[in-house]
């Protein structure tokens, strides 16, 4: 099977609530917390769509989007 | 047709009344002097398709009476003093989510352990005021077996048309003696079915949004209506609010809904109250010997006459003012310290005239207790 | 169907504090049932009082926000009524373990078909940072300003020596491994614990001087291993992590069920 392919991360502002969990744990830190204190994706292109931010974020505010 | 006609205690008339009402799931823990309750129905129901649980203490009893309620089933568990006390934050639970339980609390000695095999009727106040906040209960008793059975259809009914817990106060004496008891037969006692919304599938049910009539239809949980429960305040969905129009709304409807009907709530019995001179106000096994004393006065044509009461809580108020207008002396007769008293003597138009009659030592009351007690009432000594 | 298809939300974002492990223990459970595909109607949720039990409020199924501790009482009636429904009963460390640790025991021993999820994050979360039966010795907390002079206990042994035929224990750092525990807990037919290992950002975290959501998640991480795992003989420390116990053994509504047929066959 194909590695599955980064269409976009889903975020949703209102949700997040700036924990930091996603940006300190990513394994290819593509993400980081923006002036706001809400998650942005900062290196989308290192991203391996391993799903680890949208499982680990307490308030479902972050969803990888794969290319079918 | 013969009736079928039992020669049982009255643990044994209460469980056959729950039975006639439909009781199909019980959840209890042994305690004297209820523990017979438990074991008949460890019996009887599993017979019949029902449920019984031994729980690991009396809070898991009622808890476990509440989930399955929940579900459609008609739920009762029986304890008596300690085991009441324990369960009176569940009580509140059941009254706030409004979910229908019989609670049966057979009184024994206490406070604490007390007398475990002595009768007292100490438990009426905590019956009312057990549980904390402010709110409303139903709370039965019965002096004889037909009565117990009876009451605790009653109980059955009123729980469901309410949708709050009834509890269901007995007392050692009527518990554990021996009497005659006649199974009415199938349909001859009216019984009340849970309210079952009609709203469909797919459409909002709101859990506490009363109809027209007052009366909030319930869902089955595991049915098609999906919705939360809570003791915490709460919106007509069931969900949290703290918001000061929401919490006044409801905490009003949990207290008005049972003590704005506390006439069509008042069940009694009246023995020679149309010209009764003096009038006794008594209930459970008390009511026996007020009836045999009030019996044996009026064969000696004295006007004493006897106001069995069956509800306790809601306090019939007006029943008892009623019925004890014209009388000069009003003696309430009671297994306590005078728990009753204080609400017979706000309810009529001469509290000085209200006296108390009561016996304290784990000993039941007696007609001669009655009878000495009257007699220093009106002035005469023993 | 999609995860968020299983929440109601029109509650959130839901009130757990920023970094609060409730959240992904929610998203861990749903990701479960939408494996297992579930029916939302088949699905009772049970809890009892604290942050834990608020997860109740977030999910689309019959569920139940009962009293302190005694959520497994509760459930006990419910699936005893209705034993074809599913059962999960998520609760708090002290709500599980302390005041309703009765309950837990004897839910255990039973081998009742429910499943058990404790969220221990060794806190009194709710009432602003008392420590708890979990919290461990040596601990600051609101009610241990000399810190705790009390072990914790075990509860993955307290839930075997209790009865308990599914247990395991997960953590908030291990997000794919505690789904799957919880999908196996409750596919299990019988009593399942699943404890879950979660952070307190806020009290313990705080008080403890721990760290950050992330810096807790990372020693959730840093102090577990694998159940067995040569890391846990060379270091007792570790806390293990896994299934430590998966058995059959007969469920207390099955043998119910047999006890009716055979008083309502006239035997005894």
């Amino acid at each position: 099977m194909a590695k599955p392919k980064l269409k976009r991360h889903l975020i949703n502002r209102d949700w997040c609530k700036g924990c930091g969990i996603c940006v300190e744990l990513c394994p290819k830190h593509v993400l980081e917390l923006d002036e706001q204190d809400k998650v942005s994706v900062v290196r989308p292109q290192d991203c391996i769509c391993c799903r680890l931010c949208e499982l680990r974020c307490p308030d479902f505010a972050i969803e990888v989007e794969t290319e079918e | 047709m013969s009736k079928t006609v039992k020669f049982v205690q009255g643990n044994e008339a209460c469980v056959e009344g729950a039975l006639y009402a439909g009781l199909n799931f019980y959840a209890g823990y042994p305690i004297t002097p209820s523990t017979e309750i438990a074991e008949l129905l460890s019996l009887k129901l599993p017979q019949r398709g029902g449920k019984f649980i031994q729980m690991e203490d009396e809070i898991a009893s009622l808890c476990a009476i509440i989930g399955a309620s929940l579900t459609g089933c008609k739920v009762m568990t029986a304890t008596s003093g300690p085991g009441f006390s324990l369960m009176q934050e569940a009580l509140g639970y059941a009254i706030m989510a409004e979910i229908p339980c019989v609670i049966v609390d057979v009184q024994r000695g206490g406070p604490s352990t007390g007398i475990p095999t002595h009768v007292s009727q100490g438990d009426v106040n905590q019956a009312r005021w057990g549980t904390h906040g402010d709110h409303s209960i139903i709370t039965l008793t019965a002096s004889n077996h037909q009565d117990v059975f009876a009451i605790t259809v009653e109980a059955f009914n009123l729980s469901e048309t309410y949708r709050t817990p009834v509890i269901l106060l007995f007392d050692e004496v009527v518990a554990h003696m021996r009497e005659k008891l006649i199974l009415p037969e199938p349909g001859e006692l009216h019984t009340v079915e849970r309210l079952k919304t009609s709203v469909k599938e797919g459409v909002d049910y709101h859990p506490y949004l009363p109809r027209e009539d007052g009366r909030l239809p319930m869902s089955d949980f595991g049915g098609v209506h999906r919705y939360n429960v809570t003791g915490l305040v709460h919106d007509m969905w069931g969900f949290p609010s703290t918001e000061p129009r929401v919490v006044h709304g409801l905490l009003r409807h949990l207290v008005d809904k049972i003590e704005n009907r506390a006439h069509e709530l008042a069940r009694y019995k009246e023995f020679h109250l149309e010209d009764a001179d003096i009038v006794l106000i008594s209930y459970g096994s008390s009511a026996r010997s007020a009836r045999h004393i009030v019996e044996e006065r009026r064969s000696r044509g004295e006007r004493l006459g006897l106001l069995e009461l069956q509800t306790l809580w809601p306090f019939p108020a007006d029943i008892v003012r009623t019925r004890c207008s014209r009388a000069r002396a009003v003696v309430v007769v009671e297994m306590n310290m005078g728990q009753l008293l204080p609400s017979v003597k706000l309810a009529v138009e001469r509290p000085d005239r209200v006296f108390l009659a009561n016996r304290i030592d784990g000993v039941f009351i007696t007609p001669a207790d009655i009878h000495n007690i009257l007699r220093i009432i009106q002035g005469r000594g023993v | 169907m999609a995860v968020k298809d299983y929440l109601r939300e029109r509650f959130f974002p839901h009130l757990w504090c920023p970094g609060c492990g409730h959240g992904e223990v929610l998203g861990g459970m749903i990701r479960a049932i939408e494996r297992l595909g579930l029916k939302k109607n088949d699905i009772v949720m049970v809890s009892g009082i604290g942050c834990s039990s608020r997860i109740v409020g977030y999910v689309d199924f019959h569920t139940m926000h009962t009293i302190h501790g005694r959520a497994l009482a509760f459930a006990t009636g419910v699936k005893l009524a209705r034993p074809e429904l599913t059962l999960i009963v998520p609760m708090g460390d002290g709500d599980a373990l302390a005041i309703g640790g009765n309950h837990f025991i004897h839910a255990a021993r039973r081998n009742i078909d429910i499943t058990a999820i404790v969220m221990n994050n060794r806190i009194y979360g709710m009432t602003g940072g008392q420590f708890s039966p979990l919290s461990g010795i040596n601990v600051s907390a609101t009610t241990a300003p000399y810190k705790t002079i009390d072990k914790s206990f075990d509860i993955v042994e307290l839930a075997r020596a209790a009865g308990a035929t599914f247990v395991a224990r997960s953590t908030t750092y291990h997000a794919q491994h505690l789904s799957e525990v919880i999908e196996k807990a409750i596919r299990h037919r019988g009593f399942s614990v699943v404890e879950v290992l979660t952070q307190c950002p806020t009290y313990f975290g705080r008080k403890n001087r721990i760290g950050d959501a992330p810096e807790m998640v990372k020693w959730l991480k840093d102090h577990t291993t694998p159940v067995g795992s040569k890391a846990k003989q060379e270091n007792p420390e570790l806390i293990e992590r896994g299934i430590f116990v998966d058995v059959e053994a007969p469920e207390y509504c099955e043998e119910y069920s047999r006890l009716v047929e055979r008083a309502m066959g006239g035997s005894r």
